[in-house]
């Protein structure tokens, strides 16, 4: 996960979407980041960044976290961020509405946490855009397990 | 009163004094924030407001629409609860609506926090009677075409009146019918800022 971003929205070939998982959570946001890169095979995939809990370390969501974990993903094709529940919506949706904290590009993804999550880094992994992206997270909402 | 022109230094005032009452409160929101929620509000919303005095001292914003945006910047990056994003919204959508007048009218304040409420229910999803802040904020609001005091007034009998409510939105609805009997901390904490409100002015 290095530092390196390319500034702007501009997108363009070759550039993965970041992707943001926030939690209330500190631990959860990070072993979801794992698994999900994890899952999506290792190697070359897009970059993701964990935003869970306070920067004291606490339960609670983080603006300045999130938009520090926006900022490192962003290559330019925009920024995934998925949530998990109450404060973590609402501070995104709210940070979004704000328009000039996150990078350009980056957008609210209405979709499971984890499922969602594994979804959203295997698609980013593969080159695909931000639209598609999204689709595959929220799609994970489709899949019944009973 | 409608020729009451309320200036920069009004709004500075307004969120000081209601830094200060919420520090004083802090414990009581907390307190009804613990059978309904996660005990965190008045810790929370303490927070939050230190921050929005420390910005208003350091880099004090120049006119009141400068002062509620930059005081909702601070709350929806410091709360770290709900409260943030919603509260942070109000003040924000209601300081952009007064944009750049270096004085406004008790009417222009009335239409910012108006439409700043309508935002709060758009963020969250919610409207009055789902026992959320929306309670307090709506009477306040409408009230405040009569007087800061008639505010206080509707915000704080708004609050009250979510005691007997069903939570429908956030983790209280997740209790269903146990969430009943109590007061809702969100409604609460609104009403204290009407209550500094009718206090800065008076």
């Amino acid at each position: 996960m290095s530092a390196e971003t390319t500034g702007g929205a501009a997108g363009g070939e070759g550039v993965p979407v970041g992707v943001v998982l926030v939690s209330h959570s500190g631990p959860v946001a990070e072993s979801v980041a794992a698994m999900a890169a994890g899952l999506a095979g290792g190697g070359n995939t897009a970059p993701v960044a964990a935003a869970g809990g306070t920067p004291d370390g606490g339960l609670g969501t983080s603006a300045e976290l999130i938009i520090k974990a926006a900022r490192t993903v962003d290559r330019g094709a925009g920024v995934a961020i998925l949530v998990d529940l109450g404060s973590a919506v609402l501070t995104v949706k709210s940070l979004v509405a704000e328009g000039d904290e996150l990078p350009a590009g980056a957008r609210l993804v209405d979709a499971p946490f984890v499922e969602g999550a594994v979804a959203a880094v295997v698609t980013a992994s593969s080159g695909a855009d931000l639209d598609a992206v999204a689709a595959a997270a929220g799609e994970a909402y489709g899949y019944r397990k009973e | 009163m409608s020729e009451t022109v309320l200036d920069a230094a009004f709004f500075v005032r307004w969120m000081t004094a209601a830094a200060a009452v919420i520090d004083r409160e802090a414990d009581r929101l907390t307190e009804l924030d613990s059978p309904i929620g996660d005990a965190d509000h008045g810790r929370n919303m303490q927070r939050g407001f230190a921050a929005v005095v420390k910005m208003l001292e350091t880099e004090p914003p120049a006119t009141p629409g400068a002062v509620l945006t930059a005081a909702g910047r601070q709350l929806i990056s410091s709360v770290g609860g709900a409260s943030g994003p919603l509260y942070g919204t109000l003040l924000r959508r209601a300081g952009k609506v007064l944009g750049e007048a270096p004085q406004v009218s008790v009417e222009e304040l009335r239409s910012g926090l108006a439409a700043g409420v309508d935002a709060v229910g758009q963020l969250g999803g919610s409207a009055p009677g789902d026992k959320t802040m929306l309670d307090a904020l709506v009477p306040g609001v409408t009230a405040l075409s009569t007087s800061f005091a008639a505010a206080a007034e509707a915000a704080e009998q708004g609050a009250l009146a979510t005691v007997p409510l069903q939570a429908r939105k956030g983790r209280a609805s997740y209790l269903g019918e146990r969430s009943i009997g109590h007061q809702d901390p969100g409604a609460a904490s609104s009403a204290l800022l009407f209550a500094t409100l009718a206090e800065v002015a008076r």
